[in-house]
């Protein structure tokens, strides 16, 4: 109600008004009865933990989704946007997190496409392209040429194109999803008196970001999500990060992790001098060498693209281009095949259920044996009743929820799906499991019992490596964190000692002085360049 | 299928979209019923013993190339070269009989027995496939273009095989002992055609194959997602190769069995045929991006397609019109198909919904 009466205090307009939006994925609620205000001429900034539904909110507005319900509301008439052309016709933008840009074309044509300019309607007008090209770069402070091809350009310039592009379309709305995420600091500099003018102009900006004290610097209005639904919306000049970070989350999350201590058994796991190398130079997983013992929940934190799931790809036997030795129980590992290394007891839960993890035209069962078939095999066939003995188990001991196990995988939800998929793994009967970001993108119930299954696996022997970025689920779960950073491992603490002003400067390790250098490693990578998977 | 199962179980309570379901997953049986009783009543002579077995030696010809292409299809890839490998097979075949091996260096030429030359002709088939599975798993080329080379390799050497020219009377002489190889396009067991019972030992083999084996699972997990099929320790690679072999094995035994009808080897022979055979797995309800489809599908598509056309002829449609209905119901199948497949996502959300 306090909500309500926030909006009637407040004097600046509301431009764009999204009401009650719910949108329903099959298997999630992305978005569920979703109020949000964008005030004209202010900075309105959305922010919430993955998965909390900003970028499907965004995407709704800028005709990229439809919503499944609610209404928008353009200077207090309904609007329908039903694509993105009919978006641009009311004057909304989006200057998307993944690069949209087309790599094989130069600068200008990306900044005009679908919007070319034309004489007489028919040819395009090169020499008025590039004029407007070349004034918005000088707008934004950048030497780039307008005719260089984009996939000739750093990761930072390609946002910058980004930028001019959404720029260079009249906009009233314009939509930033983690425009820094890929900028210098000087860059951050010049986009942030780029988005002043354009609040000068009357424009509307919205403004999606991690970045929480940059948030607060550039934003007027601040508005949060948590698990598809609006938390709060407030001035920005009345809330401070400690406020958004309790709002973002809500219930205290050490809450969701109960530690439970456990006697450690001996080595289990020795890596000695991984490394993978990058194209271009340098590496991507950098001499690294640990161990992990029976047990044991390693903890691996750091930035992405610090080469932590490119370090569980190359253990799994997928980069023969890498190097390093591994012992597993006391053995070293010859073996160099995905299937042979499964065979030895090494599993992989990977960072994106959906493009890994996953065949989502099976069924929940057929998903979960789908790497241990040669345990059902009766001779040279497959016994159904092995089978569904196996699954049946799983689906129990995990909690599964799904209408049975021949339900279609794609119609259960993040959190149950991201359950089959351990069950695959544990079916192998491995000894090491390694969870890459195990807890991405499902909601806290399923996140506590992921946990939960964590603690359990442990407790009966596993050696588990986990990959996260969230600091808080890291230092509650690991008996050891270690830290990497540009390939390396920049830092090892044991339960005892780690916290997370540390591990946050060990992430930062061999970044130089500022924090958002971090990404100028990857920066180098150019656009086109295939599997160029930023390990988010 | 098991939930064709589970949805049998529960007849006493079928709901009306379960119903609307069920009639849409045997949409392809139904539109053969419907074809064979349209065709009986328009045509005295449709549904006469004589009539229905050249019917199905051609059925089998298209369902056999079929059962191939089904495995190819499944894993998401295409196979265009089977035409010409079964023009091709049915030259070697035919050469060998005719011409037998010869060895020059010796001054002999060796007329090997009719049992060998169709392996032979089975194994040139098994490798005309492993060359295209190398070339799209090894040099990471895409199917549709790797098998269109082959496509035109396999054309230009059956065609070079004979310099254009058939192989005409292959009954091979008693004196060589090559003789018996008609015995497979005319002979009969239990009245039904040798190559009938040729399409249902197969359709029956890989049937189970795709269903029962580990082998059958990873070729549709390949189809679904092939990075987690790899991630999960599947030999991605190794299995698309397999299925490639299978369909040129299929094709070559589909070589073998026309040119074993007509007793003679034409270099043009099999021309088309695997638009036939990518129609026949399309209306069998499998899916172009692989993943999803089936065995039994395609060998009741391969019978629509066959009592289509035969059909068609026996009506005196001329030719021209049969093209343009073929085409027809081949793009409404796949837009039917697609129907299915969002009533079904839907279906699955629904009962996971009632469970929450």
């Amino acid at each position: 109600m306090n909500k309500m009466a926030q909006r009637a205090d407040s004097a600046d307009a509301i431009v764009l008004r999204a009401e009650q939006i719910t949108k329903v994925f099959p298997g999630t609620i992305a978005l569920d009865k979703v109020d949000f205000n964008v005030y004209a001429g202010k900075v309105n900034v959305l922010v919430g933990e993955n998965g909390a539904g900003k970028s499907t909110l965004m995407k709704i507005l800028a005709g990229v989704e439809r919503a499944t319900s609610g209404k928008l509301l353009l200077d207090g008439k309904v609007i329908d946007i039903h694509s993105p052309h009919d978006a641009a016709e009311h004057g909304i933008g989006i200057i998307y997190q993944e690069m949209n840009l087309f790599p094989n074309l130069n600068v200008t044509e990306n900044i005009f496409m679908a919007h070319e300019k034309v004489t007489n309607g028919i040819v395009i007008d090169r020499k008025e392209q590039r004029r407007v090209t070349q004034s918005l770069l000088d707008r934004l402070e950048q030497e780039i040429d307008p005719d260089e091809s984009v996939s000739n350009l750093r990761i930072g310039q390609q946002q910058i194109v980004e930028i001019a592009k959404a720029l260079a379309q009249d906009v009233r709305i314009l939509i930033m999803d983690e425009p820094t995420s890929a900028l210098s600091a000087s860059e951050v500099d010049v986009l942030f008196g780029v988005i002043r003018d354009l609040q000068a102009e009357g424009v509307a900006v919205i403004y999606i970001s991690h970045k929480l004290d940059e948030l607060l610097q550039i934003g007027n209005y601040v508005t949060v999500l948590r698990d598809g639904k609006l938390m709060a919306e407030r001035p920005a000049d009345e809330i401070d990060v400690s406020w958004i970070i309790e709002q973002m989350v809500g219930r205290n999350p050490a809450s969701l992790f109960h530690y439970q201590a456990r006697e450690l058994g001996g080595e289990l796991l020795r890596v000695e001098n991984m490394s993978l190398p990058r194209l271009g130079g340098g590496f991507t997983v950098d001499h690294v060498s640990f161990t992990l013992r029976r047990g044991e929940i390693l903890g691996i934190y750091g930035l992405m693209g610090a080469g932590r799931s490119e370090l569980f790809e190359s253990l799994l036997g997928l980069h023969p281009e890498g190097s390093g030795t591994v012992w597993l129980d006391g053995e070293e590992v010859k073996a160099s095949t995905i299937r042979q290394r499964i065979q030895l007891g090494m599993t992989l839960v990977p960072e994106d259920r959906q493009r890994e993890g996953l065949v989502q035209s099976m069924s929940v069962a057929d998903n979960m044996v789908l790497a241990s078939l040669k345990k059902y095999l009766n001779g040279f066939y497959l016994s159904r009743r092995k089978e569904s003995a196996s699954v049946d188990r799983m689906i129990d001991e995990m909690s599964v929820k799904t209408a049975g196990p021949q339900q279609l995988i794609s119609a259960l939800s993040g959190g149950n799906q991201q359950k089959v998929v351990v069950a695959k793994s544990l079916l192998t009967n491995p000894q090491v499991l390694l969870l890459d970001e195990p807890t991405r993108g499902i909601d806290v119930g399923a996140k506590a019992e992921i946990f939960e299954i964590m603690n359990r696996l442990a407790g009966e022997g596993y050696g588990i490596i986990f990959i996260s970025s969230e600091l808080k689920e890291v230092l509650a779960m690991s008996d050891r964190i270690l830290v990497m950073s540009k390939g390396k491992i920049t830092g090892e603490f044991s339960r005892g000692e780690a916290g997370e002003e540390a591990l946050v400067a060990a992430s930062a390790g061999g970044h130089g002085p500022s924090a958002r250098r971090s990404h100028e490693g990857e920066a180098e990578r150019p656009v086109s360049s295939f599997r160029s998977r930023s390990s988010r | 299928m098991s939930q064709a199962e589970a949805t049998v179980s529960n007849r006493s309570r079928l709901s009306g979209a379960e119903i609307q379901q069920l009639l849409l997953r045997a949409r392809a049986f139904i539109a053969l019923f419907v074809l064979v009783i349209i065709f009986s009543i328009l045509s005295p002579t449709f549904l006469t013993p004589a009539n229905i077995v050249i019917m199905s030696k051609h059925v089998a010809i298209n369902a056999i190339l079929g059962i191939g292409m089904t495995f190819v299809i499944l894993t998401g890839g295409i196979d265009l070269s089977v035409g010409s490998i079964v023009g091709l097979c049915a030259m070697i075949a035919g050469g060998l009989i005719n011409e037998g091996i010869i060895l020059e260096m010796f001054g002999v030429v060796v007329y090997p027995h009719v049992w060998t030359i169709m392996l032979m002709t089975l194994g040139a088939g098994l490798l005309m496939g492993a060359v295209s599975g190398l070339v799209i798993t090894r040099f990471n080329v895409a199917p549709f273009i790797a098998t269109l080379g082959m496509l035109y390799v396999a054309r230009g050497l059956a065609l070079l095989r004979s310099n254009g020219n058939t192989f005409a009377n292959l009954v091979g002489r008693p004196e060589l002992g090559n003789t018996g190889f008609p015995v497979l396009g005319a002979g009969n067991f239990l009245g039904i055609n040798y190559s009938i019972w040729i399409m249902i030992l197969f359709a029956v083999v890989a049937a189970f194959v795709t269903q029962r084996t580990p082998f059958g699972r990873q070729v549709y997990a390949i189809g679904g997602n092939e990075r987690a099929a790899e991630l999960s320790g599947v030999r991605v690679n190794r299995v698309k190769v397999l299925v490639y072999m299978i369909s040129g094995f299929c094709a070559a035994m589909v070589g073998l069995i026309i040119s074993s009808q007509l007793v003679a080897a034409h270099p043009a022979t099999g021309t088309f045929f695997e638009l036939n055979a990518i129609a026949a797995v399309v209306l069998g309800g499998t899916s172009l991006s692989g993943g999803r489809g089936s065995i039994s599908g395609t060998i009741i598509g391969a019978f629509v397609i066959g009592v289509l056309t035969d059909g068609l002829i026996g009506l005196g449609v001329s030719s021209f019109w049969q093209q343009v209905i073929k085409g027809a119901v081949i793009v409404l199948a796949v837009i039917i198909d697609q129907l299915q497949a969002r009533l079904q996502e839907r279906a699955a959300l629904q009962r996971q919904q009632q469970l929450a």
